[in-house]
C-alpha cells in the first residue's frame, strides 16, 4: 500500500484542525477577529510609529545574533580547530543549529555544560574535564575557548584556567588554547568575532615574529558567504598575490561531499596563521567586526592596516588600489575585464532600479556596502537599521549617504529592530527590502517583496554560495535586485495592458 | 605602571586607608588612580571632597547601555589631579554586584583610562573575594600586588586569612602576590604584635601599623583626607609612611594562608582568647 503523506500546508487545513485552532483560541480567551484586525491596523499608522519608537525595555525581532556565536564561527575557519565554550549547553545547541540551519552543513562545538553547581563554585572543573574530554575524544589542532553569559556573570578567569589545565596536565603545554571572553549581553555576533579572531592571533603568534614573508593578511570578518571565500582566493590567484585569509570558513561550510564525514574539513593553516605577523600587511574586509583585532595587529605586528569591504564597483575599486599598492603589482586584465561586465550590466539594468526606494537591515559592514552599492545604481536607500551598529557606524553611513544624490533620503537607525522597521514601511512605503529570513516577517505584513541579503538565511537554499564581493559579487547583487523589481513589476500588472514579455 | 588592590573585611577601613596613602603619594608628587570597586561607591568621596561621585554602573542604568557611556562622565579628578572612578552596582538584594565589577573595569580599560602617565592605579576592592566579578582586579593583566587592611580583631584576622587563600589560587595560576597587611589600629590588646605574628604566619610582613586617632575622623566629616585637611598632623606622617613603604615594597610573595584552629591558637598565645 502506497502511504500517502500529507504535508504542512495540507494537514493543517483540515477540518480537524481547524476547529481544533478556534477551541485553542476560545480556552486562550483570544479577542474576537474584528478585535486582532483593528489593533493590527492601528500598528500601522503613524501614532503607533511614534509609541513605537519610544520603546525602551524589550527588542522585537533584532537583527543580530550573540557574541559566542560569532565567537564560535570565526574559530572554526582554523585548521583543526575544535571551538569549545565555557558555559551552558544550551546555548552552544543554539549557535550551532543556526549554523547549520543557515549554511546546511553540520557544524561542530562543544560546551563544558556548566550548571547550578558550577554557577556557585566556579566553572573550573567544567573547564578541566571539558578540556580533558575534547582533547581526547576529537584530537584537535586547536581548541578556542569563548564564553556564555552564565560563565560571565560569575566571573570565571579563563586566563588562569586554561593555565590550570596546562599545570595539571590535562591538556598538552603546547596545544594553542587561545580565549575571548564574549558576554552576550554585550555587543553581538560582530563583536565575539573580533574579540576571538584577536585571542586566536595572539595566541598563534606569540613569539614568531621573524622575517617577512612577503604576504597579504585577508580578514573577512563575520562573512556567511562562502562564495566570497572562494572568489577572494580566485581574485588573489589570478593577480599572484601570496595571501594569509584569516580565518578561512569556506571548506567548513560548503565542503564537498565525498560520502566521508570529516570532523575538520579545511580552514586556515596553524603555520600559516602564526607566520601572520611577518606578512607585509593586513586588511580586513569588515571594520566593524575587525577593529580590537586591527589594532592588535598595528600596535603588536606594526602592520600597516587597513578595512576595505569590496562590496559594488567603488568599494573593489578601492580594494585592488589598496593590494597594488602594498605589492606593486598592477590590475590582470582578466579582473579589469570583470569589472567591465559588471558595469555593462549595471547599466543594462539600472533603468529599473533607478529611483527606486530600499529599506535594508542587517550588520553595519554588510550595510555600509550595500547602499554604496545601490546608490551607484541610482537605488534610494531610505531606511538603513542596524540593530549591532554603533554612533560611529551611523556618522560612516551617514557620511556614504551624503556623497550621492540618491543617498539624500536615507536615514539611518542604530540600536533599532525589525519592528521599528515595519512602523516605517507602514508609514512612509518602500519598494524594496533587503534583509535576512527574519525580514519574511515584514514582508507578509507590508507586502513589500523582500531581496534576501545576510545572515542568516533560512528559509532559501545556496545563496551563501554566491560572492558579493568583487566585480563578481556585482553581478549577483544586480541579479538579485533588478530581478526583484521585473518579478514584482510582473506581479502587478499581471491583468493590465503593461504585462509585458520583454523587460 | 603599578596596579594594586586593597582588601579586607567590611568596615575595616579600606576606603579611609587607601584614599589617604593615594593622597600621601600625589602629594608626594606620584600620579595615581583610585577605582572604587564597591556597590557602595565610597571609595573616592574624601579625594573628591564630595558625596559618592557618578558610578560608571548609575550611569550605564541610567543609558540604558554602558556602550553609550563617555569616559568624562565616570572619570573625575580630585585632590592633587588624582583620578577616581567608582563601578557602583545594583542596589543591595538585586542583581549581581561582581558582573558589576568587571563591566565597569573593561569600561575603563577600553576606553583607555589609565592613560600613559598613570604610576600607580588603586582598587579599592568590597569586604571579602566573595565571587569571581571581585576577583577581577586581581586577574591577570591587572593588579600584580595586594595589600589586606586589617586589626587586632578577631573576625578581621579572620577575613584577612580568609582573603589570603582567595589570593592563593589566583597566585598559583597568575603572577599575583602579596605585598603586607596593613594594620589599621582598633586599639586591641597587643595589637602591633598580633599582626606581626599573623604576617608572619602567612609568610608575608606588616607593612605598616597605622594608629587610631580622632583626626581621620574630623577629616572624614569635612570629606577630606588627612593629608588634605590637617597635613602638618602626625596622622599625615603616618600615611606619608605607609605610602613609602608600599612605594619602595619588593616584598611580594605567595600567601601561606592559616587554619581556622591555628588562628585560634594564635589568639590564645597572646593571651586574647581563653583556652
Amino acid at each position: 500500500m502506497k502511504l500517502k503523506i500529507k504535508d504542512h500546508n495540507e494537514l493543517f487545513q483540515e477540518q480537524e484542525y481547524v476547529e481544533q485552532f478556534e477551541r485553542k483560541k476560545e480556552f486562550e480567551n483570544c479577542p474576537s477577529a474584528e478585535e486582532v484586525r483593528r489593533i493590527a491596523e492601528w500598528t500601522k499608522t503613524e501614532e503607533y510609529k511614534e509609541l513605537n519608537f519610544k520603546r525602551q525595555n524589550i527588542k522585537i525581532n533584532p537583527a543580530k545574533a550573540c557574541q559566542p556565536l560569532g565567537a564560535v564561527f570565526c574559530a572554526s575557519g582554523f585548521e583543526g580547530t575544535l571551538p569549545f565554550v565555557q558555559g551552558a549547553q544550551g546555548c552552544v545547541a543554539y549557535f550551532r543549529s543556526h549554523l547549520s540551519r543557515h549554511f546546511k552543513e553540520p557544524m561542530t562545538a562543544v560546551s563544558t555544560s556548566m550548571t547550578e553547581d558550577a554557577a556557585v563554585f566556579g566553572g573550573l572543573n567544567n573547564m578541566l574535564e571539558g578540556l580533558e574530554n575534547a582533547y581526547t575524544l576529537y584530537h584537535p589542532k586547536m581548541l578556542a575557548v569563548s564564553t556564555t553569559c552564565m560563565a560571565e556573570v560569575i566571573g570565571d578567569d579563563l586566563n588562569a584556567y586554561i593555565r590550570t589545565a596546562r599545570e595539571k596536565g590535562v591538556i598538552p603545554q603546547e596545544l594553542p588554547v587561545p580565549f575571548a571572553h564574549t558576554p552576550s549581553f554585550v555587543g553581538s555576533n560582530i563583536t565575539g568575532y573580533d574579540n576571538m579572531m584577536k585571542g586566536i592571533l595572539t595566541a598563534v603568534t606569540a613569539g614568531r615574529k621573524g622575517e617577512p614573508n612577503g604576504k597579504i593578511n585577508i580578514i573577512p570578518g563575520f562573512d556567511t558567504y562562502t562564495g566570497n571565500y572562494r572568489e577572494l582566493k580566485r581574485l588573489l590567484y589570478i593577480m599572484e598575490v601570496k595571501h594569509t585569509i584569516l580565518a578561512d570558513v569556506s571548506d567548513i561550510y560548503d565542503s564537498p561531499n565525498s560520502g566521508e564525514y570529516k570532523l575538520y574539513p579545511g580552514g586556515t593553516p596553524l603555520a600559516d596563521a602564526a607566520d601572520a605577523i611577518n606578512a607585509l600587511a593586513t586588511i580586513a574586509l569588515q571594520k566593524y567586526s575587525t577593529s580590537k583585532t586591527l589594532d592588535y595587529i598595528s600596535k603588536e605586528w606594526s602592520q600597516t592596516v587597513s578595512a576595505l569591504p569590496p562590496v559594488g564597483i567603488k568599494n573593489t575599486d578601492r580594494f585592488f588600489e589598496e593590494i597594488s599598492k602594498i605589492t606593486g603589482k598592477p590590475l590582470p586584465q582578466e579582473i579589469e575585464n570583470e569589472r567591465g561586465r559588471a558595469v555593462d550590466a549595471m547599466i543594462d539594468s539600472h533603468p529599473y532600479v533607478h529611483g527606486k526606494r530600499f529599506a535594508l537591515v542587517g550588520d553595519p559592514d554588510l550595510l555600509l556596502g550595500l547602499i554604496s552599492f545601490l546608490m551607484e545604481m541610482g537605488g534610494i536607500p531610505v531606511y538603513i537599521v542596524c540593530t549591532n551598529g554603533d554612533k560611529k557606524f551611523q556618522e560612516d553611513a551617514e557620511a556614504i549617504l551624503s556623497e550621492s544624490p540618491f543617498g539624500q533620503e536615507g536615514r539611518v537607525y542604530i540600536n533599532k529592530d525589525m519592528w521599528h522597521l515595519r512602523s516605517l514601511m507602514f508609514t512612509d512605503p518602500v519598494d524594496i527590502l533587503i534583509g535576512n529570513s527574519y525580514a519574511k516577517l515584514l514582508w507578509r505584513d507590508t507586502g513589500t517583496p523582500l531581496i534576501r541579503i545576510g545572515f542568516p538565511l533560512f528559509d532559501r537554499h545556496h545563496l551563501h554560495r554566491y560572492p558579493i564581493i568583487g566585480y563578481q559579487g556585482v553581478l549577483n547583487l544586480v541579479n538579485w535586485v533588478v530581478n526583484t523589481v521585473l518579478d514584482e513589476m510582473d506581479r502587478k500588472t499581471m491583468n493590465t495592458t503593461s504585462f509585458d514579455v520583454i523587460r | 605602571m603599578r596596579q594594586i588592590a586593597i582588601y579586607g573585611k567590611g568596615g575595616i577601613g579600606k576606603s579611609t586607608t587607601t584614599q589617604n596613602l593615594v593622597a600621601a603619594l600625589a602629594e608626594a608628587g606620584r600620579k595615581c588612580m583610585i577605582i572604587g570597586c564597591d556597590p557602595k561607591a565610597d571609595s573616592t568621596r574624601l579625594i573628591l571632597n564630595r558625596k559618592a561621585q557618578n558610578t560608571v554602573m548609575d550611569m550605564a542604568r541610567e543609558k540604558g547601555t554602558v556602550e553609550d557611556l563617555e569616559l568624562e562622565e565616570v572619570l573625575l579628578h580630585g585632590f592633587k589631579g588624582i583620578k577616581c572612578a567608582e563601578s557602583g552596582g545594583p542596589e543591595p538584594g538585586v542583581g549581581c554586584a561582581g558582573r558589576g565589577v568587571i563591566t565597569a573595569i573593561n569600561f575603563l580599560e577600553e576606553n583607555g583610562a589609565y592613560g600613559e602617565d598613570t604610576e600607580f592605579v588603586f582598587y579599592d576592592v568590597l569586604g571579602d573575594v566573595v565571587c569571581g566579578g571581585f576577583a577581577m582586579p586581581i586577574r591577570e593583566g591587572k593588579a600584580k600586588e595586594i595589600y589586606i587592611v586589617t586589626s587586632g580583631e578577631m573576625m578581621a584576622m579572620y577575613a584577612a586569612n580568609n582573603i589570603s587563600r582567595g589570593v592563593l589560587k589566583y597566585a598559583q595560576s597568575g603572577g599575583v602576590r602579596l605585598g603586607g597587611l596593613i594594620c589599621n589600629s582598633r586599639k586591641t590588646d597587643k595589637e602591633f604584635e598580633l599582626i606581626s605574628e599573623l604576617a608572619a604566619k602567612l609568610g608575608t610582613q606588616m607593612i605598616h601599623f597605622v594608629p587610631r586617632d580622632n583626626e581621620v575622623q574630623r577629616a572624614e566629616l569635612r570629606r577630606k583626607t588627612v593629608i588634605d585637611y590637617a597635613p602638618d598632623h602626625p596622622q599625615a606622617d603616618e600615611y606619608r609612611e605607609l605610602a613609602r613603604k608600599i612605594a619602595d615594597n619588593k616584598n611580594f610573595v605567595i600567601p601561606t594562608p592559616i587554619t581556622m584552629d591555628e588562628l585560634e591558637r594564635l589568639l590564645m598565645d597572646y593571651g586574647i582568647m581563653e583556652s
